[in-house]
C-alpha cells in the first residue's frame, strides 16, 4: 500500500500528447486553474446550503426547503440573484480599490487549494516549499478586507476593517507557527511529502504521532484558523450586532457575493490544510488489520480527503452557531497572551520531541 | 454674563461632554433607527475615540403615536387596548395599570378567581418578556442560536395567551373588576405543561450561555451603575434591583394577591450587565415558583365583578402602578365629567432606564454598548408611545 509509486496520470497524459510549442505546460495550467476554481465555485454554493442547514438544526428549525428538494438549490438561486443585481458604489469611494478588494480574499482560497493534495494523483502544483507558500498566501485575503473597508468611505466598514486588520494579522502568527511545528516534526515542506509521512495507521497521522503535541497543536490550529477566517465567534471585523455587516456593509450584488464566496472557499481551504497537516490528507483511516485495510484502501484518496474535510468544516459551523463573540481587545488577548506563547512552547517542544525521538513508531 | 462661542469642535446636539484633552480624533457614528441591535427605532448617536465610547447621545421619537394625546378623545376602555401598543412585550402589565387606577377611582372589586387569573397571566406574561430578553441578549453577543431558542420557549407561552385572549401579542385582555372572559376550563392544567416546558428550557439556556466564558468575560464588569445612580436616574426593574436596590412593587407595595404567595426578589451585587442577566434568569424561576401555588389554589366562582354600562371617573386624579419585567409602569388620570379622561400621563419604564445607557457606557467599547443595551432591555414604543 505504497502510493509513492503512483504517478500523476492526468497531467502524464496530456504531456504524452506530443503537443507543440510547450502547449501540454498551458494546457495543464488552465485544466488546473479550472478544476479549482469548480472547486471552489461549487464547494462554496454547496456549503452556504449546508451551513444553512446545520443552523437549522442547531437552532430547532427547517432552513431553506422551497427551492430543490430540502432546498438544494436555494443558494444558486440566491448567486443568480446576486449576479443580476446592481452593483453600488457609495460616494467618494476608492473606485479602483473598492472593486479589487472583493476579489483578492477569494483568490486566496484559490492560491491555497492549488497546492493541497486531494488525491494521491490529484494536485495542482506540488512546489517544494508548500508550507511557506500557504503561509504567504494567507495574507492575500486579509489584504483584500482590509482594502475593501478602507475604500469604502463608510465608518462602519473602516471600523470592521480595521478590526479584521489587527485580528487576522495576529492570528496568521499563530497559523504559522502551528504549521512549522508540523515542518518541524515531518521534516518537509512538500505538502505531498507531508501526507506521505503519515503512511501507516490512524496513529501515524501528525495528530496522534506526537503523542499529545499533535493533538494540542491541532485543537489550537482549528482555533487559530477560525480566527483567521473571520468566521463566528471570531467574527468581529463583520460583526452584526455592533458594526452593522463591517467591512462588506457597502458591497452590493457581486462584490457582497464574492466575498461571501471567499468566506467559504477559505473555510474549504482552511479544513483541506488542517486534514493535509493533521488527519493524513487523503490516506485512508488505516487500523493496522490487513483485511479491514484492504477495503479501506480500495475507496479513492479523494474520498477519505473530502470526508475528512467535510468532518472539519460541520465542527467549523458547530461552534459558529454555539458560541457568542468576544469582544475586539479580548479576541487579541486572546492571540498575544495565550495563544502565541502557548505555540511557541508547543514549537519548542516539537524540537525537544523530534531531537530525543519521541514519537510513536 | 458675557456669551462665549464655543471655540471647541462643535459638537451635534445633545453632546455634553467638553472634548477630551487626547491627541486622537473623536469621531462620531450614527446607529440607527436602522441598526440590527437598537431593538427597533432607536437612534444612538455615539462619540467614540477608536473603539472607545466617549458619549452617548440617544434620540427618541421615530415610533411616536401620540397615544397619550389620542386617550383624551376616547373612552376610558376604548384607551386601554391601546396601552397594549406601548410596552408590547408586558401589554398584560399595561391594561393592568390602568384597571388598577380604574377600579380604585370607581371602587370596582375584583373577585378571587379575577385576581387570580390576573397573577397566572401577568406572571406569565413576565416570564414572556425574559425569554424574549434572553432571546436578544444572546444574539447581541453573537450567539444567534439563543434568538431562536428563547422565541420557541416563549412560543409556548404566546399559544397559552392565544387559548385564553384570543391575541398573541396585544393582549386587551384585563378589564375593570376582572378580565373579558373566564378562562378555559382546563387552564390550570396547561399552565402547569407550559411550566414544565420553560424550566426545561431555562436549564439548556443555562447550559447554552449562561454557563459559557465568552458570556462571563463580556458582560463581568460592564457597565456598571452604582447604587445611589440608578436610583437618581428612576431606574426600575432589573436595571435598580442589578444595582443591589431591593424595590419590587409586588413586595413594596401589593397589588392585587401578591402578599399571599411565596416569591424572592433576586438583587444584584456589582450593578453590571452580568448581575442584570442573571436577575431576569432567576426572576423567571420566581415567576415559575408563583405560577405553581396559583394553580394549586385556582379558586372557582365569577372572573369579573358587575360590568357597568359606562365608566365614569370622578372628577380628580388617580393612579395605578404594576411591577412589570421592565420596572414600574404607572398610569396617572386627570379626570373630569363623562366617560373620556381629561388627560393620561404613563410612567414607562423603559424610557427611565434608558436614561442610565450614558453613564453606564462611558469608557467601554462598542461591542459592550451593544450588551448594556441588551440588558436595560428596551422596547422603543414603550419610550416613545
Amino acid at each position: 500500500m505504497d502510493y509513492i509509486q503512483t504517478t500523476n496520470f492526468i497531467g502524464d497524459w496530456v504531456r504524452g500528447l506530443g503537443l507543440p510549442w510547450g502547449l501540454d505546460r498551458a494546457v495543464n495550467g488552465i485544466l488546473g486553474a479550472l478544476t479549482i476554481a469548480g472547486v471552489v465555485m461549487a464547494g462554496a454554493t454547496l456549503l452556504v446550503w449546508v451551513e444553512r442547514k446545520v443552523s437549522a438544526l442547531i437552532q430547532s428549525r427547517l432552513g431553506p426547503m422551497r427551492v430543490g428538494p430540502w432546498g438544494i438549490l436555494q443558494s444558486v438561486a440566491d448567486i443568480l440573484k446576486l449576479l443580476v443585481k446592481e452593483i453600488l458604489v457609495p460616494n467618494g469611494a476608492d473606485r479602483l480599490v473598492y472593486f479589487l478588494a472583493p476579489m483578492l480574499p477569494l483568490t486566496a482560497a484559490f492560491m491555497v487549494l492549488a497546492v493541497i493534495p486531494f488525491g494521491p494523483t490529484l494536485q495542482v502544483a506540488n512546489p517544494d516549499l508548500g508550507v511557506p507558500y500557504l503561509i504567504a498566501m494567507g495574507g492575500i485575503g486579509v489584504l483584500g478586507i482590509l482594502i475593501g473597508g478602507w475604500a469604502s468611505n463608510n465608518k462602519f466598514s473602516l471600523l470592521g476593517s480595521l478590526r479584521s486588520g489587527a485580528q487576522m494579522v495576529s492570528y496568521e502568527i499563530s497559523v504559522a507557527v502551528i504549521l512549522l511545528f508540523i515542518t518541524l516534526v515531518s521534516g518537509t515542506t512538500d505538502l505531498r511529502t507531508l501526507v506521505l509521512t503519515q503512511q501507516g495507521t490512524v496513529l501515524d497521522w501528525w495528530v496522534f504521532k506526537v503523542p499529545g503535541l499533535g493533538l494540542a497543536a491541532f485543537v489550537l490550529y482549528l482555533i487559530s484558523s477560525t480566527a483567521e477566517l473571520n468566521r463566528a465567534p471570531f467574527d468581529i471585523a463583520e460583526a452584526e450586532q455592533e458594526i452593522a455587516a463591517g467591512y462588506h456593509t457597502e458591497y452590493s450584488g457581486m462584490g457582497f457575493a464574492m466575498f461571501f464566496l471567499a468566506e467559504y472557499g477559505n473555510l474549504i481551504a482552511s479544513a483541506g490544510v488542517a486534514a493535509t497537516c493533521f488527519l493524513g490528507g487523503f490516506l485512508p483511516p488505516a487500523i493496522g488489520v490487513p483485511a479491514v485495510d484492504r477495503a479501506l484502501f480500495a475507496v479513492p484518496g479523494l474520498v477519505w480527503f473530502a470526508l475528512k474535510v467535510a468532518a472539519l468544516i460541520l465542527g467549523y459551523m458547530w461552534f459558529r452557531w454555539t458560541f457568542p463573540r468576544p469582544r475586539v481587545d479580548q479576541l487579541m488577548a486572546l492571540e498575544w497572551k495565550f495563544l502565541l506563547p502557548v505555540n511557541l512552547g508547543l514549537l519548542s517542544l516539537g524540537a525537544l520531541f523530534t531531537a530525543m525521538g519521541w514519537v510513536l513508531p | 454674563m458675557e456669551l462665549v462661542p464655543a471655540t471647541d469642535q462643535a459638537l451635534p446636539p445633545g453632546f455634553l461632554t467638553a472634548r477630551s484633552g487626547r491627541a486622537t480624533e473623536e469621531y462620531f457614528i450614527n446607529m440607527g433607527p436602522q441598526h440590527p441591535s437598537t431593538h427597533g427605532v432607536l437612534r444612538l448617536v455615539l462619540r467614540l475615540d477608536g473603539e472607545t465610547v466617549v458619549e452617548v447621545v440617544p434620540h427618541l421619537g421615530y415610533i411616536h403615536r401620540g397615544i397619550e394625546k389620542q386617550a383624551e378623545a376616547q373612552t376610558y376602555l376604548q384607551y386601554l387596548h391601546l396601552t397594549d401598543r406601548m410596552d408590547y412585550l408586558s401589554s398584560h402589565h399595561n391594561n393592568h395599570a390602568v384597571c388598577l387606577a380604574i377600579e380604585k377611582a370607581m371602587g370596582i372589586g375584583v373577585p378571587e378567581r379575577g385576581e387570580y387569573i390576573r397573577i397566572i397571566v401577568d406572571e406569565l406574561q413576565r416570564i414572556q418578556s425574559h425569554l424574549v430578553f434572553f432571546a436578544c441578549f444572546g444574539a447581541d453577543l453573537g450567539a444567534l442560536t439563543c434568538i431562536l431558542q428563547g422565541f420557541k420557549a416563549r412560543e409556548y407561552i404566546t399559544d397559552l395567551f392565544d387559548a385564553v385572549c384570543g391575541s398573541r401579542l396585544t393582549m386587551n385582555f384585563f378589564r375593570p373588576g376582572g378580565s373579558v372572559r373566564d378562562v378555559p376550563e382546563d387552564f390550570t392544567d396547561r399552565v402547569r405543561a407550559v411550566c414544565g416546558k420553560v424550566d426545561a428550557m431555562l436549564a439548556e439556556f443555562d447550559r447554552l450561555l449562561t454557563g459559557n466564558l465568552i458570556t462571563k468575560e463580556r458582560a463581568r464588569g460592564i457597565g456598571v451603575l452604582p447604587r445611589a445612580e440608578a436610583i437618581a436616574l428612576g431606574c426600575t426593574g432589573p436595571v435598580l434591583r442589578g444595582s443591589g436596590v431591593d424595590f419590587d412593587l409586588r413586595k413594596k407595595a401589593p397589588y392585587g394577591y401578591y402578599d399571599r404567595f411565596e416569591f424572592s426578589v433576586p438583587l444584584g451585587e456589582a450593578g453590571d450587565s452580568w448581575d442584570r442577566y442573571l436577575i431576569r434568569m432567576e426572576e423567571m424561576r420566581q415567576s415559575l415558583r408563583i405560577l405553581e401555588q396559583a394553580c394549586r389554589s385556582f379558586p372557582g366562582g365569577p372572573y369579573r365583578s358587575k360590568e357597568k354600562p359606562a365608566y365614569r371617573l370622578p372628577t380628580g386624579t388617580w393612579f395605578g402602578a404594576v411591577e412589570t419585567p421592565r420596572g414600574v409602569f404607572s398610569t396617572w388620570i386627570v379626570a373630569e365629567k363623562g366617560e373620556k379622561p381629561w388627560r393620561i400621563h404613563s410612567r414607562s419604564p423603559s424610557l427611565a432606564n434608558l436614561a442610565a445607557l450614558n453613564p453606564m457606557c462611558v469608557g467601554h467599547k462598542i461591542a459592550d454598548l451593544i450588551t448594556i443595551l441588551a440588558t436595560i432591555d428596551p422596547v422603543i414604543p414603550d419610550m416613545d408611545r
